[in-house]
């Protein structure tokens, strides 16, 4: 059973404590142009998680503040492990989906391929690598939750198996009115290990909702086991054709031959 | 024969054009140096939204399409026996091993980690579409050079030329193999861009459009190409088998045509190519200045002359430039939310690299047999 984390995004206050513990346990170096709190907070290659401050509009029409916490979402079949090329990107049967440098060749195919614009590029290094959220893997093998969950005071989140949590999350949005009744990350590119649940619509929160409900790996599996196999078969035509036309074109010359003889 | 060719000297002639490309080649060899030592910051204008920008749009996606070429030909020549064809058979090639060296610098000049560059071929992520990319155009690059071995062996390293002239069918369909898996696998590479590429150019099928287009570029680069080879080195490639050539384009162009509005009906988007967007227009332009005009050239009695299979050739590889840098720039602008414009170095290489191409080219071609084929022609096996 994969973990997972559910947030509700209702209880978060917005304190940004999930962001220090982030930065201790990954030791990631604070960034003076690039906060991990406010309106403009947004993840970079030291930022692996952020809380973006939104002012919206509740049900009533009244402004209200909402704050959104982003990190990668873990997908159960992430579309970057499918593109590396080199198994930079693993998901493991936990549930983080984790980053080996010493195998990265640096392309950037997991960038352009993730929806969500997760993983983030050391673009001022000489030899930059791909950085993002992993879940605190380590933690995570352990039992444990990931740092940004232990220390959230407001108990936004909630650690555990995600089929349990989103049956949790399932409960919650039935019995009450206020929630809006869309579990992100449930059918999301085929499911996220983190699940949202929110009282303001997803994409007023700046949220991907437009994304498919189909794994993306499912997009290029079949394209890719295909491969080997016509790779083949193209061989052995372009043999036949080979040897067909050639001697085609040989008894073509000599009954020209023979006709001149 | 041996003695004969020592005593033969190498040539190359200057002239201030050839100047200036090697002006070029040194500044984007300068440049080249200093993003490999510095990183990719400082050099280019990509970013967290922009990870793929000009090397990987134009050095690598046009490139590859362009260098195609090289296997359509040898797929009509060497494999199908047309015999007919056999005066554009080398310089084909010679393009497109040429633009296939191009392609792998552009793509080495792209990777942050390049001298992690290897990796992929002990680690084998074979669920990515990327994989396929990479070990195809490296072993098509490898084989190219071999099939070029048959043409240098003529000149240097002769006694090696009979066991080249032996392995060159062999070679020939291998080199016809990887490049058709390949420049599939590069539109490929889009498939999982589903919600990001702008639906005008996103299908399901893109790899298969990347294949066809890959493929009735070809004999247009061929026209382009014996155009200018023509101007340089007074040679001409007869009318009449250009013109033959450039039919197979047509053919396929007007499948690639159809296939594309029955993708665009099929999928409910078709309306979306007159919504007056930015996206919509570069679609229209790309579709008709690079396939529909093209078609109806290729039809006309234009193309029996030098100046319409050159329009021809022109219009159709500027098409498909468009198309890949539609889908690697345009169509992205939308779900990215910023747009990209790439750094006067990110140009100045993207051009240094073109010259360093047509400096090889004028030089093989004025040292090897390339472009005298009519003592050719009758031992083509």
């Amino acid at each position: 059973m994969s973990k997972g984390v559910l947030v509700d995004l209702t209880k978060c206050v917005g304190c940004g404590s999930c962001t220090v513990a982030c930065k201790l346990w990954n030791d990631n170096k604070w960034d003076d142009k690039n906060p991990t709190m406010g309106p403009s907070a947004k993840l970079t290659d030291k930022n692996w998680t952020v809380v973006q401050f939104k002012e919206v509009k509740d049900k009533k029409g009244e402004p209200v503040w909402r704050f959104v916490k982003q990190q990668c979402f873990h997908c159960k079949e992430p579309a970057c492990a499918s593109a590396c090329f080199a198994k930079a990107f693993q998901k493991t049967k936990e549930g983080p989906v984790i980053y080996y440098p010493h195998l990265c060749v640096g392309c950037r195919y997991c960038m352009v391929a993730c929806p969500f614009n997760v993983p983030k590029y050391q673009w001022e290094k000489a030899f930059p690598l791909v950085t993002k959220c992993m879940m605190c893997n380590t933690k995570v093998e352990k039992g444990e939750a990931p740092a940004c969950v232990s220390v959230c005071p407001a108990g936004v989140f909630k650690f555990g198996d995600r089929e349990e949590l989103l049956k949790e999350a399932k409960s919650i949005i039935a019995k009450d009115s206020k929630y809006v009744k869309h579990i992100f990350g449930e059918n999301e590119v085929g499911g996220t290990e983190w699940l949202y649940i929110s009282d303001v619509p997803f994409d007023q929160l700046g949220f991907k909702t437009n994304v498919t409900k189909r794994s993306l790996p499912s997009y290029t599996e079949a394209y890719m086991h295909a491969t080997p196999f016509v790779g083949i078969t193209w061989g052995v035509i372009l043999t036949g054709l080979y040897h067909y036309t050639k001697r085609r074109n040989q008894i073509s010359k000599d009954n020209n031959k023979n006709i001149k003889a | 024969m041996a003695s004969h060719a020592q005593a033969q000297k190498w040539s190359f002639k200057m002239t201030p054009t050839r100047v200036l490309l090697m002006l070029l080649s040194a500044v984007a060899v300068g440049v080249i140096v200093f993003r490999l030592v510095t990183g990719l910051g400082m050099v280019t204008n990509l970013s967290d939204e922009w990870p793929w920008g000009l090397w990987i749009g134009f050095d690598v996606l046009c490139g590859v399409a362009l260098a195609g070429g090289g296997y359509g030909t040898a797929l009509i020549v060497h494999v199908l026996h047309k015999e007919y064809f056999h005066p554009i058979a080398r310089s084909a090639m010679l393009t497109s091993l040429i633009g296939y060296l191009l392609v792998m610098a552009g793509l080495f000049l792209d990777i942050g980690q390049w001298f992690n560059f290897w990796r992929p071929f002990v680690s084998w992520g074979h669920s990515s579409v990327l994989f396929e990319v990479f070990w195809c155009v490296s072993c098509y690059t490898t084989v190219q050079i071999l099939e070029f071995g048959e043409i240098a062996t003529e000149r240097i390293g002769t006694q090696f030329h009979s066991i080249f002239k032996k392995a060159l069918p062999v070679l020939m369909i291998i080199g016809i193999i990887f490049p058709t898996l390949h420049q599939s696998s590069l539109g490929g590479l889009y498939l999982l861009m589903v919600d990001k590429l702008y639906p005008l150019w996103w299908s399901p099928i893109i790899f298969f459009f990347f294949l066809l287009s890959s493929f009735f570029v070809g004999p247009a680069m061929i026209c382009v190409e014996t155009t200018l080879a023509g101007k340089a080195y007074d040679h001409w490639v007869p009318i009449p088998v250009l013109q033959k050539l450039i039919r197979i384009s047509g053919f396929v162009m007007i499948f690639y045509l159809l296939l594309k509005i029955y993708d665009l009906v099929s999928r409910g988007v078709f309306g979306l190519m007159f919504s007056g967007t930015f996206e919509a227009n570069m679609f229209l332009i790309e579709m008709i200045f690079g396939i529909i005009v093209p078609i109806i050239i290729c039809f006309s009695g234009f193309s029996a002359t030098r100046k319409g299979l050159f329009t021809f050739g022109l219009l159709v590889s500027c098409g498909v430039v468009l198309n890949r840098m539609n889908v690697v720039v345009i169509g992205m602008i939308r779900s990215t939310g910023v747009s990209y414009v790439p750094s006067i170095w990110e140009f100045i290489v993207s051009a240094g690299l073109v010259a360093m191409g047509v400096l090889a080219y004028c030089f093989i071609v004025e040292n090897f047999k390339i472009l005298e084929h009519d003592d050719h022609h009758g031992q083509a096996a």
